[in-house]
């Protein structure tokens, strides 16, 4: 995929684990900073060795669980996009956006986007670090999400 | 508005849909009903006795939702017959005393059986064919006679009508030799012609039932030792028999309605009008004690109609019975018999075509208009597999050339029939081609689960099926719903093609499978085919469910081997085998529990499951486990679950084979076997039943000879019994059967197919899964034995295998970069001296500072 365009806000990088730490096409949870508090990222390593990250938390079932998700792919007019789905209620989510692409029936918890929030990541001499500036769906840039592509982790092997 | 009394007298089918009917449609709750049953049980099948026999249990027979008669406007008052109608009073007493006002009565009491006036009938070992109790108490005479003699019980069966042959069938189930005495010239003589009788005459001695026909009984003789003995027939001939049935005919029970001054048929039943009125407006009568349009009917279809007549003119509707659907077809396993409309050409000018074929037993009549287009009526000996289709279709002109109907399949077949929507395609419970389409294309309903729960079609005596199914295909089809078998985008195949391709190529991991079985635009598959395909190699390469690729391609409770809970938390089961466990075990157990505040409830399947586990905590507390001997229970897999057992035999005072050792056995023996949907067994140590093993994929229950098995019974959404496939056998039989049986399941059965789904599906249904396992008949026998002996002999338990291994180890940490740190989003509260996760609001409260949590994601861990 693209190398995107760098963030235009200040993208604080945080070593969260080595490459190898993740299994490929398993997902795995990490806590980042978000602001002054935490937040459970769920980071998913794939079979062509990009690393992409989207929120732990699950939106339909409200439990924090994402990351244990079993990782696919999906025919998305006619693009291969790689995904995951919930374990909780199968929902289907792009993995490059967050965007759900199947809601299965059900509805997100009140006050919760069936869409999930991403991050960018990249691999730095092996470890993976997360930016944790949130970008991707929130609530500022929800409409530029698809031609960004602002979660496709940019690896250097 | 105050509701208004509907009294019913009679407790039978016809009761039960009106009831029904009246339930669905009167949603203002005008009327409040009674239903008087003579009979101590809920309505029930009375269609399916024969199946009694087969091992159908009374609770299986019984009809329709139990919770209609819980419903507050529904009173049903058992065992209790009534004895007069007062009129004038409007009011009914029964035999105990009890009176019951009405605003309007209905009576559907029935009919009894006819014994004709002959010398002997009331004899010990003559029975007649009409309720549950006849029936078990045939059964009950028969077995006792079994066990005191050494040849075979013979008996016989006064009356060659449907019901005759129905209850010969029975006697020969029984394992008693049976002979039909029948008064006419041929058998079913009300509903085939002489030819087809003769015909059926060669099927039913084929399946060794004797026949006499023009045999009038004139007397039975008692035996010296008591109960019958022989009967004599007109002629002077005396047969041996020690059992005689009387399915001589039935007569409408009409004496309420006589002793009220209603009038009665010339022969016999209540008169009504076409609104199912009598004289009196506010009586009706339905059912076979009716005498409607100058008849009364004894079958269930048209009683059904006038059920729904009288409903519909309760509530104020003006229909008008149309007229009898005859129809029928016998319920008698090999013996192929159906017949329908104008079945003896009695309209002027109607032509015959008749084809007959002697030697294969098959005779086939169609009645057609004298133009030979239109279609009056049918007769189909042997080979009745037309009627489904042909019988919706009469009146009506049929496409092409009728012949064609007659041959047998294979030589050019019948041109498909394109059924006009009206046209009737299950009489039991009056559906029309029309709905069936209608759920389809309107209601989406897109599989035979969904279009039976829609319309009822096919949920009574289910010989509609093939044709419902076939309805519901065309119109899928043209609505361009391929009824695709694909597992998903990824595969084209379906689980079962899959499933051959693996086994056959030998492939053993995913990326393997989806390069050379894949659809163009594979990719790397899903959360539907990853998992289903983790499943198939787990039975053709078996390995540890995190080996290499395999831990991709599992769900979450493959991958931790646990059961994902609402919270995210996990449960852990360790295996009970049996349910059998020491106290040790017990207290190890207890212990875990109580160290990581784990909430332990027993599940039900007899095993004991912690709840409240987090991921991290899953290594520490599967050590405990392996070191107290537990190993992995697999509840959190596509496999086998659970053997559920009874005390059995060492213990119990009935129990008449151990159930607990088999239980074990199976258990181990099964235990980690990956199938397309979870599967359980059971075992029973005597017909008690008390491990419920008929709810099961694969019940077993002890018999004093051996064991009987049970398939596909399954919870779930659509519950059933299980079906029996095999009796009395000894124990090496029973395993190869089970072993058998499960292969061929997991091997062919759609993905989260259940067995008692699959086994409707499968190639031949339950005869066809008999054929296979019991006898071979695809020469897959060997081939399922070496696949199950590799898997018994292959066997490692999970969990013990994880713990030895670091690198699996690794999986289980809540955070990649914070091993040690919990879920902090995980909250509890106590609940009956446990705990449980917080609901929302809880958690709201607690962030408010409320003490609301008993713990957070950090429960305390005892030393």
């Amino acid at each position: 995929m693209t190398t995107l365009d760098a963030p235009q806000r200040t993208v604080a990088w945080v070593a969260v684990c080595p490459l190898d730490a993740l299994a490929t096409e398993r997902g795995a949870a990490a806590l980042v900073p978000d602001g002054p508090a935490l937040v459970q990222v769920a980071v998913f390593r794939l079979v062509d060795g990009r690393v992409l990250a989207v929120q732990q938390h699950d939106p339909f079932s409200d439990a924090h669980v994402l990351s244990r998700g079993i990782v696919g792919s999906r025919d998305v007019d006619g693009v291969e996009v790689p995904t995951v789905a919930s374990p909780m209620y199968k929902q289907v989510f792009d993995l490059r956006t967050g965007v759900c692409l199947d809601v299965a029936g059900k509805q997100p918890v009140p006050g919760a986007s069936a869409d999930l929030r991403t991050w960018p990541v990249r691999v730095v001499d092996g470890t993976v670090e997360i930016g944790t500036v949130p970008t991707g769906v929130d609530a500022h840039g929800a409409g530029s999400i698809r031609a960004g592509v602002p979660g496709d982790g940019e690896v250097r092997p | 508005m105050h509701a208004r009394h509907l009294l019913v007298v009679g407790g039978g089918m016809v009761a039960q849909r009106l009831v029904e009917a009246l339930r669905d449609r009167d949603t203002a709750g005008a009327w409040h009903v009674t239903v008087l049953a003579e009979e101590p049980r809920r309505p029930y099948d009375r269609v399916a006795l024969t199946s009694f026999f087969s091992g159908r249990s009374p609770e299986e027979l019984a009809l329709g939702d139990p919770a209609l008669w819980d419903d507050p406007l529904v009173t049903l008052v058992r065992g209790d017959k009534a004895v007069a109608v007062d009129r004038a009073a409007r009011s009914v007493t029964t035999a105990s005393g009890r009176t019951f006002g009405y605003d309007h009565l209905v009576l559907a009491t029935g009919s009894y059986a006819w014994v004709p006036p002959m010398e002997g009938a009331d004899l010990p070992g003559v029975f007649v064919y009409r309720t549950l109790d006849d029936v078990a108490a045939l059964r009950g005479y028969v077995h006792d006679l079994q066990a005191e003699r050494s040849g075979p019980v013979r008996g016989v069966v006064l009356g060659g009508g449907l019901l005759g042959l129905e209850a010969a069938g029975a006697l020969d189930a029984l394992g008693a030799r049976s002979t039909v005495l029948q008064v006419d010239t041929h058998l079913m003589s009300a509903q085939v012609d002489l030819g087809g009788g003769e015909a059926l005459r060669r099927l039913i001695n084929r399946i060794g039932i004797g026949v006499r026909t023009q045999a009038m009984t004139t007397r039975v003789h008692e035996h010296r030792r008591g109960g019958v003995g022989r009967v004599e027939l007109a002629d002077g001939t005396r047969m041996d028999a020690e059992v005689v049935v009387v399915a001589a005919g039935v007569r409408p029970r009409d004496e309420l309605a006589r002793d009220a001054g209603l009038t009665i048929g010339p022969r016999g039943g209540v008169v009504v009008d076409d609104t199912c009125l009598t004289d009196d407006p506010d009586v009706s009568a339905v059912g076979e004690v009716a005498c409607i349009q100058g008849a009364c009917i004894g079958l269930v279809a048209p009683g059904y109609t006038m059920a729904e007549i009288t409903v519909d003119r309760l509530l104020g509707g003006v229909s008008a019975f149309p007229g009898a659907d005859t129809a029928t077809k016998l319920k008698l396993a090999g013996v192929d018999v159906a017949s329908f409309g104008d079945a003896f050409a009695r309209t002027p000018g109607a032509l015959e075509i008749v084809w007959a074929d002697p030697v294969a037993g098959v005779y086939k009549k169609l009645v057609l208009s004298d133009d030979a287009r239109t279609l009056l009526g049918g007769v189909l000996v042997g080979d009745a597999s037309a009627y489904a289709s042909l019988r919706p279709m009469l009146g009506r002109e049929l496409p092409g050339d009728p012949s064609a109907f007659l041959l047998p399949e294979g030589t050019g077949g019948a041109p498909d029939l394109e059924l006009p929507d009206d046209a009737g395609v299950c009489s039991c419970n009056n559906v029309s081609a029309g709905q069936i389409r209608h759920a389809v294309t309107d209601e989406g309903c897109h599989d035979l689960g969904a279009v039976k729960a829609c319309t009822r079609a096919g949920t009574s005596c289910g010989s509609c099926l093939p044709l419902v199914k076939k309805l519901m295909a065309t119109e899928l089809e043209k609505l361009g719903v391929t009824v695709s078998t694909a597992l998903c985008e990824h595969f084209a195949l379906s689980r079962a093609q899959l499933y051959d391709a693996v086994r056959v190529a030998g492939v053993r991991t995913f990326t393997e499978v989806v390069e050379r079985f894949g659809t163009r635009a594979a990719g790397r598959g899903c959360d539907i085919c990853k998992p289903a395909v983790a499943s198939i190699l787990a039975t053709t390469a078996p390995a540890h469910v995190l080996d290499g690729e395999r831990a991709a391609m599992q769900d979450t409770n493959d991958h931790v081997m646990a059961n994902l809970q609402k919270d995210g938390s996990y449960s852990v089961v360790p295996r009970m085998a049996g349910g059998e466990v020491t106290p040790a075990g017990l207290i190890a157990i207890g212990e875990v529990a109580r160290d990581f505040g784990l909430y332990t409830k027993i599940t039900g399947g007899q095993r004991i499951d912690m709840f409240g586990a987090r991921i991290d905590q899953l290594p520490l507390i599967w050590q405990r486990l392996v070191d107290a001997g537990f190993e992995s229970g697999h509840a959190y897999g596509k496999s086998l679950r659970t053997v559920k057992s009874c005390v059995g035999s060492t213990w119990c005072r009935f129990g008449v084979q151990d159930s607990v050792a088999l239980a074990v056995m199976l258990e181990l023996r099964y235990r980690g076997l990956r199938s397309p949907h979870k599967i359980k067994l059971g075992v029973s140590g005597c017909a008690r039943e008390c491990a419920e093993a008929r709810g099961k994929d694969v019940g077993v229950i002890a018999t004093d000879k051996g064991w009987n098995v049970y398939v596909g019974g399954n919870g779930g959404f659509t519950p059933r019994h299980a079906k029996l496939l095999a009796e009395d056998l000894d124990t090496p039989t029973l395993v190869r059967t089970i072993d058998r049986f499960l292969l061929y399941y997991v091997r062919t059965a759609d993905r989260l197919q259940r067995t008692a789904p699959w086994i409707e599906e499968v190639e031949g249904g339950l005869d066809g899964v008999r054929a296979v396992v019991m006898d071979d008949s695809l020469g897959i026998g060997a081939d399922l034995d070496a696949q199950m002996a590799r898997h018994v002999e292959d066997y490692e338990d999970e969990w013990r295998a994880t713990l030895d291994d670091p690198e699996k180890l690794r999986r289980f940490a809540s955070f990649v970069n914070a091993p040690d740190t919990p879920d902090p989003s995980l909250a509890y509260v106590a609940e009956r001296g446990q705990v449980r996760p917080a609901t929302a609001a809880e958690r709201a409260a607690a962030e408010r500072g409320e003490p609301v949590l008993v713990a957070g994601s950090t429960l305390e861990v005892r030393s």
